[in-house]
C-alpha cells in the first residue's frame, strides 16, 4: 500500500528526515511513536504534501506509484487522508457544505457520481453515528469555535465519510480527555478494513491502548530506530525515549 | 474656437431637420467639452428647454471646480477634452464576430454560463441590437404600466413625464454635491427612470445592463427612482460578465426617493474591464448615489457587490430624514491586479428613532488596494438613532492592501452607533486543509471567500446571488501564489 525507502527531507535547509523507511501493507495499522522533534509530523505532513518541505533524496510508492511531487488534492483523491494535529479554522465556511464539496471532488476525480443534497445529508447523518458527533457541528462553520475534542470528531468524521485507503492520524490523541479519546478511537477501529491502511502518529503510549496496532515503530532523529509490534510501545513507555535515542528527554 | 468646435457649432444651431439626424448616428461627437456640446446633446435628445437650462448651470457650476483628491485612489488626470460625450448609436468597428475577440474573455463568458448573442454584445461585436449610450432595454414595460409603474430611460422621461423628471432630478444630489456629479448633471446622456405610484408594489425586479461599449466614450448615466407613498421596489443594476472597454470614465449619478413607508432595494454587481495586468485601460468608476428616506418609516438598502474597474470610487449613502426611516448598505469589494477601491458608504440620520446598519465586506488579492471610507452622523434631531458598522476587510497574499476609514459625528446624546471591524488573511494552513480534502485551491479560495461574503449574497436577489458568487470565484481565479 505505502512504501516508503530512504526518505530525506528538508525544512528551510534543516534536514528533519534523514533516511526513513517504512512498509505499511494494506489493512494494517503501523503506529510511528518518537519524541518531540524526531519528524513524526514533518513526516505526516510530507505524506499530504505540504508545502515547504523539500524532499531531498528517497521515494514515497502509494499502490505502487509515486507520491511525491503531486498536488495534496490529488493525494487525497487517490486515497491519502490527513487528520491533522490542528484542524484549521475556516469561518464563514459552513461544516456541510464543506464536506459536500470536497467528497464530490473527490469523487469527481475517481470518476464516480457526485451526491446531491439529499443524498450528501443521508450519507453524513450517518457516518456521524460513528464519531457520536453533535448534529449542530454540521450546521457551524468548519471547526470554527469547536472545542479540542470536537474538531478531532470533526477528523475523524471525515476520514469515515472519504473513506480513504490510507490514513495517517497526526497526534489525534493530543488534547483529548479520556472519554473524547476513546469516543475517536472508537471510530477510527471501526473504520478498520482490510483495504484500508493506517499511519498512526502519536507522542503517547495511551492511544495505543484503545487503538490496537499491528506494529509499532520508534522514530528518532529522522530515522525508525527500532520497529516491533505492540509489546515495543509498553516497553518504550516503562524505559521512555532516552531508551532507545541514548538522550535523556525531559518533556 | 478651434475647426471641430466651429463645426459643432454649425450642427447645434441647425435645426433638426431631414436628414441630420440619420447621418450623425453612425458617428460619435468628436472628443470635447463646452456649451455647445451640451446643447448639441440636448437637441440631439430632444430635451425641454429646462433640461437644457439644467445641463448648462451644471456645467457653469462644474468649471469653477477642482477634481477632488482626497481619495486614497491614483490615477493620472483626466483630460477631460479627450472624451468624446456622446456615442453613435450604431458602430462598425469593433470586432465582427466572437473570433476576433481575446480567447481569454470567452472562456470568461463561458464560465458564467452567457449566451452566444449577449457574450457578442458584451464583447463588442457588431450586431444589430443597439447597446451603447441609448436608452436601455425596457423589456415587460406594458405589464409595469398595467401597474402604473413607469420604467423608462431618463430622455424618455423628460419629454413623456416633464413634471416628474423636473420635480425629483437633483433633488437628491444637486449639481453642486461634487465634481463628478456636477459633471454628470452637465453631460449625462442616458439612464433610468423608474416611478411607483403611491401604495404600488412593483410586479417584478427592475432590471437593467448597463453597457458601455464606445472606444473612448465617457458614460454619464442618470438613474433617478422615486417611490411614492407605501410602495416597493426592487431594481437590480449592473452585469456579472466583465466588458471590453478602453480607458473610461464612467461617472453616474443614481437617486432614490422613497416616500413614506415606501422601500427601495437598489442591487448593483458591477464587473467593468479592471484592466491589464499593469492596470492600463480599465475603467474608472466614480459614481455618486445616493438616497433619501423622505417619508417616514421609509427604507432604502442598497446592496453591491463591486469586482471590476481599475478604479472604484463611490460611497451609496441614505438620508434618513424622515421619523423611523431605515437605511442598509451591503457590500462585497474585490480589488485584485492593479485594481483600486475606495468605497464605502454615509448614513445621514436626521429624523427620530432612523436606524442604519453597514455589512461591509472587502477582498484584496494580488495588488489590489483597497478602503472603505464611511460616514455615520447622527443629527442634533436624530433622537434615539442607531447605528452598527461591520467591515471586515479579507487578504489574499501579501502584496495586497486594506484601510478602514470610519467617520463618525454624533450631534444627539441619545443616539447609539456601533462599530466592528476585522482584518483576515488566507491562510497557507487554511489552503493546505482544504487541498488535502480534494479540493483545488481555486475551489478552496472560492469556498472561503464565499463563505466571508454570504451575509451580503443573502441580501441579493436569489438568482443575482448565484451569478455574484459564481463571478466572484471567476475574479479570483488565480489570486493565490
Amino acid at each position: 500500500m505505502l512504501s516508503i525507502k530512504n526518505l530525506k527531507t528538508e525544512i528551510e535547509g534543516k534536514e528533519i528526515l534523514k533516511g526513513l523507511d517504512l512498509e505499511v501493507g494494506p489493512g494494517e495499522v503501523h503506529a510511528i511513536m518518537g519524541p518531540n522533534g524526531s519528524g513524526k509530523s514533518t513526516l505526516a505532513h510530507v505524506l499530504a504534501g505540504r508545502a515547504g518541505y523539500q524532499v531531498t533524496a528517497g521515494e514515497v510508492a502509494f499502490e505502487g506509484e509515486s507520491l511525491l511531487g503531486t498536488d495534496p488534492e490529488e493525494r487525497a483523491c487517490r486515497g491519502v487522508f490527513l487528520a491533522f494535529q490542528y484542524p484549521v479554522e475556516l469561518p464563514g465556511v459552513n461544516n456541510t457544505h464543506f464536506l459536500k464539496e470536497a467528497l464530490n471532488a473527490q469523487r469527481k476525480a475517481r470518476g464516480e457520481p457526485e451526491l446531491d443534497s439529499v443524498g450528501f445529508l443521508k450519507l453524513i447523518r450517518e457516518k456521524m453515528k460513528l464519531v457520536s458527533m453533535k448534529p449542530e457541528l454540521l450546521k457551524r462553520p468548519v471547526n470554527a469555535g469547536f472545542s479540542g475534542g470536537e474538531k478531532k470528531r470533526n477528523e475523524i468524521l471525515q476520514m469515515a465519510l472519504f473513506e480513504p485507503k490510507l490514513a495517517v492520524l497526526d497526534e489525534t490523541d493530543s488534547g483529548l480527555d479520556i472519554d473524547a479519546l476513546r469516543t475517536v478511537s472508537d471510530g477510527v477501529n471501526a473504520l478498520r478494513d482490510p483495504s484500508r491502511s493506517v499511519v498512526l502518529v502519536t507522542h503517547y503510549q495511551r492511544l495505543l491502548d484503545y487503538i490496537q496496532p499491528d506494529y509499532v515503530h520508534v522514530l528518532a532523529d529522522g530515522r525508525i530506530v527500532r520497529s516491533g509490534d505492540k509489546t515495543l510501545a509498553k516497553e518504550l513507555e516503562q524505559k521512555g525515549y532516552g531508551w532507545l535515542t541514548g538522550k535523556d528527554e525531559a518533556a | 474656437m478651434n475647426v471641430l468646435a466651429e463645426e459643432m457649432k454649425g450642427l447645434t444651431d441647425s435645426r433638426y431637420e431631414h436628414g441630420f439626424v440619420t447621418e450623425i448616428e453612425s458617428e460619435v461627437i468628436p472628443p470635447g467639452l463646452n456649451e455647445d456640446v451640451i446643447r448639441l446633446i440636448s437637441s440631439r435628445k430632444n430635451e425641454p428647454e429646462w433640461v437644457l437650462e439644467y445641463r448648462l448651470e451644471a456645467y457653469r457650476h462644474w468649471l469653477k471646480m477642482e477634481a477632488p483628491e482626497w481619495s486614497s485612489v491614483h490615477y493620472p488626470r483626466i483630460d477631460h477634452q479627450a472624451i468624446s460625450y456622446f456615442a453613435a448609436p450604431k458602430k462598425k468597428d469593433g470586432p465582427q464576430s466572437l473570433d476576433e475577440v481575446d480567447p481569454e474573455l470567452i472562456r470568461t463568458y463561458e464560465k458564467l454560463g452567457i449566451p452566444i448573442e449577449e457574450q457578442k454584445a458584451l464583447a463588442g461585436v457588431a450586431v444589430d441590437a443597439v447597446f451603447d449610450s441609448v436608452s436601455v432595454a425596457t423589456t415587460f414595460r406594458e405589464n409595469l404600466a398595467a401597474a402604473g409603474v413607469i420604467f423608462c430611460s431618463i430622455s424618455e422621461a423628460a419629454q413623456a413625464h416633464p413634471e416628474l423628471l423636473r420635480q425629483h432630478l437633483g433633488s437628491v444630489v444637486p449639481h453642486t454635491d461634487n465634481y463628478y456629479a456636477a459633471l454628470n448633471a452637465a453631460v449625462f446622456t442616458d439612464g433610468t427612470f423608474v416611478y411607483i405610484p403611491k401604495g404600488v408594489r412593483c410586479p417584478m425586479e427592475l432590471s437593467t445592463y448597463f453597457r458601455i461599449n464606445a472606444q473612448n466614450t465617457g458614460q454619464f448615466e442618470r438613474t433617478l427612482i422615486v417611490a411614492e407613498e407605501g410602495s416597493h421596489v426592487s431594481y437590480l443594476e449592473g452585469c456579472t460578465a466583465p466588458m471590453r472597454d478602453e480607458n473610461q470614465l464612467h461617472a453616474a449619478v443614481v437617486e432614490l426617493v422613497a416616500m413614506q413607508d415606501a422601500q427601495i432595494k437598489y442591487s448593483t454587481v458591477q464587473n467593468w474591464y479592471p484592466g491589464d495586468e499593469e492596470g492600463r485601460g480599465g475603467i474608472y468608476n466614480f459614481v455618486t448615489k445616493r438616497g433619501e428616506c423622505r417619508g417616514d418609516r421609509s427604507k432604502i438598502s442598497w446592496t453591491q457587490v463591486e469586482t471590476g474597474s481599475a478604479i472604484t470610487w463611490k460611497y451609496p449613502s441614505c438620508i434618513l430624514r424622515g421619523d423611523h426611516s431605515v437605511g442598509e448598505f451591503y457590500s462585497v469589494a474585490v480589488t485584485r491586479g492593479m485594481q483600486q477601491a475606495d468605497t464605502g458608504t454615509k448614513m445621514i440620520h436626521l429624523g427620530r428613532n432612523t436606524s442604519s446598519t453597514i455589512v461591509s465586506k472587502g477582498i484584496s488579492a494580488g495588488k489590489g488596494q483597497q478602503a472603505y471610507r464611511g460616514l455615520v452622523r447622527m443629527a442634533q434631531r436624530a433622537e434615539n438613532a442607531r447605528n452598527h458598522t461591520q467591515c471586515d476587510s479579507l487578504l489574499i497574499g501579501d502584496r495586497c492592501s486594506a484601510h478602514t476609514y470610519p467617520y463618525i459625528e454624533v450631534k444627539n446624546p441619545t443616539a447609539k452607533v456601533e462599530h466592528e471591524a476585522s482584518t483576515s488573511k488566507i491562510g497557507e494552513d487554511q489552503l493546505f486543509y482544504c487541498r488535502s480534502r480534494g479540493l483545488s485551491e481555486e475551489e478552496a479560495v472560492s469556498l472561503i471567500v464565499n463563505g466571508f461574503c454570504k451575509e451580503i449574497f443573502n441580501e441579493l436577489p436569489m438568482e443575482f446571488a448565484v451569478e455574484a458568487q459564481k463571478l466572484l470565484s471567476i475574479s479570483l481565479e488565480g489570486a493565490v501564489g
